[in-house]
């Protein structure tokens, strides 16, 4: 392995990094608020919106991202709507993250024993309230797995944004082994900067879940 | 009558096509214990259920203060606040320390300012015997000093009158006494309640009224606890209570 090679592509890979890393991260954002609304919609049962949900998640979940991205990117200005390529790679990756996030949360919120909305209820909290103040939290860390398994599948995913040019890290990678052919430190690079990627969010994950803890059920 | 709490008329419940409760009719007064008793499946939890309005009801209404309850209803939310209710399981929580689980419904709900929320319930935790315990989990007690937190979380809405659904029927029997006990002591204190408790030698002590439900209807009403535990008159409360006896 030749360092200087490496060393003479650190800082595009670098740049790469903090591309992916933004894209990423505002994919993950979206996510987030899709998914919270898509939850929200089917806690409170508001009709024809539960319909669309249903929808978008089963589409969304049962399409890859590569032809999502196809879709944005391709053939959304044949009808006129046009978008830069890094608001495309955010917004499918938020598309896609939100599907993603409403089963998560959806799936939380089964563990939560019946008592627990009917005590709420009981105490004169409207609906609303018993989901944000008792339902949600006990929700949230009960997800708090499937979330974080999410965002580290929203971030790797970025990988196929290099099919619609974004400048990320695997299409840094191809780039260069195109253009100079020096496979093994393009790829060793490749895994290396994933890995500093991702590996703080797995420890954060990590934190998070201990902390969060205390929500379990204790009898 | 002048100080009926509660008057439910012809209460008719049914879930696919199954009838639960049927023409079941029921005044309470201010201050008065009611205890309902029978086997499983008689349909007492559902009973309380609808009072507060968890379950839909087919026919008949259910009046507290001369207002109906009803589950659809825009006001719902007031009227369930009128209504305390405490669960079998234990309904804490868990994600709220004891003293937030009891101020949370009195600051969101009623929005009274924190501080006198917070008074309130450490002098009802005192008088459960569980203020050292205000600022522990729920997870951290046991059933007897959760089910003693949830008694106090719903009597901190000021509720017209207290549900207390099978309290002690998850518990430990030595449990069962220190819950009991509250509740006794809130009998002393003029709190109107329903009872729903295989608790038989409780319910003979507490009880201003028995009613006596099987197969969704009221069978047996007595004013006269300590007669109706003694010497029942219908055949099927008789046959009950017997399943009580061992000798």
């Amino acid at each position: 392995m030749d360092m200087s090679v490496i060393n003479s592509y650190i800082p595009l890979y670098r740049d790469a990094l903090l591309l992916t890393l933004r894209i990423g991260w505002q994919g993950v954002f979206w996510a987030f608020i899709i998914g919270l609304g898509c939850t929200l919609i089917r806690q409170l049962r508001i009709p024809v919106l539960r319909g669309v949900v249903t929808v978008y998640v089963e589409l969304l979940r049962n399409t890859p991202l590569l032809v999502q991205l196809f879709f944005l990117y391709f053939a959304l200005p044949k009808i006129g709507i046009r978008i830069s390529a890094e608001v495309c790679g955010s917004l499918g990756l938020g598309l896609l993250g939100g599907a993603y996030m409403a089963e998560t949360f959806r799936s939380g919120l089964d563990n939560i024993a019946p008592v627990q909305e009917e005590s709420a209820l009981s105490l004169g909290m409207s609906r609303y309230q018993t989901l944000r103040y008792v339902i949600f939290p006990q929700a949230a860390s009960a997800s708090m797995a499937g979330i974080l398994a999410n965002v580290i599948f929203l971030l790797k995913e970025t990988s196929v944004f290099s099919v619609i040019s974004l400048m990320d890290l695997m299409f840094t990678a191809k780039d260069l082994i195109g253009m100079y052919a020096k496979t093994i430190e393009c790829l060793t690079l490749l895994v290396m900067f994933y890995l500093i990627m991702l590996l703080p969010v797995s420890l954060l994950g990590t934190v998070l879940e201990r902390r969060l803890r205390f929500a379990e059920f204790g009898n | 009558m002048e100080n009926e709490v509660l008057r439910i008329e012809h209460l008719h419940k049914e879930f696919e096509g199954n009838v639960i409760l049927k023409d079941l009719n029921l005044t309470v007064r201010r201050g008065e214990v009611i205890v309902v008793i029978g086997p499983s499946g008689c349909g007492k939890s559902t009973f309380l259920r609808c009072i507060n309005a968890l379950e839909d009801i087919q026919g008949g209404q259910i009046l507290l203060d001369g207002h109906p309850v009803r589950r659809d209803a825009k006001d719902v939310t007031q009227m369930r606040q009128k209504i305390g209710m405490v669960f079998q399981s234990y309904d804490l929580f868990p994600h709220k320390t004891i003293l937030h689980n009891i101020t949370l419904a009195p600051e969101k709900v009623q929005k009274r300012p924190r501080a006198e929320a917070e008074k309130e319930a450490m002098e009802l935790l005192e008088r459960v015997g569980l203020a050292d315990r205000a600022g522990d989990y729920p997870r951290q007690l046991s059933g007897g000093q959760k089910q003693r937190v949830a008694i106090v979380r719903a009597l901190c809405m000021h509720p017209e009158i207290l549900l207390l659904d099978e309290i002690t029927a998850a518990l430990d029997p030595e449990m069962v006494h220190e819950v009991l006990e509250v509740v006794v002591s809130l009998a002393r204190l003029g709190s109107t309640m329903l009872i729903v408790t295989h608790e038989m030698a409780f319910a003979r002590a507490i009880a201003d009224r028995v009613l006596f439900l099987d197969g969704g209807e009221i069978v047996e009403e007595s004013s006269d606890p300590k007669a109706f535990f003694t010497k029942p008159q219908t055949p099927r409360a008789q046959a009950f209570l017997k399943t009580f006896d061992y000798e």
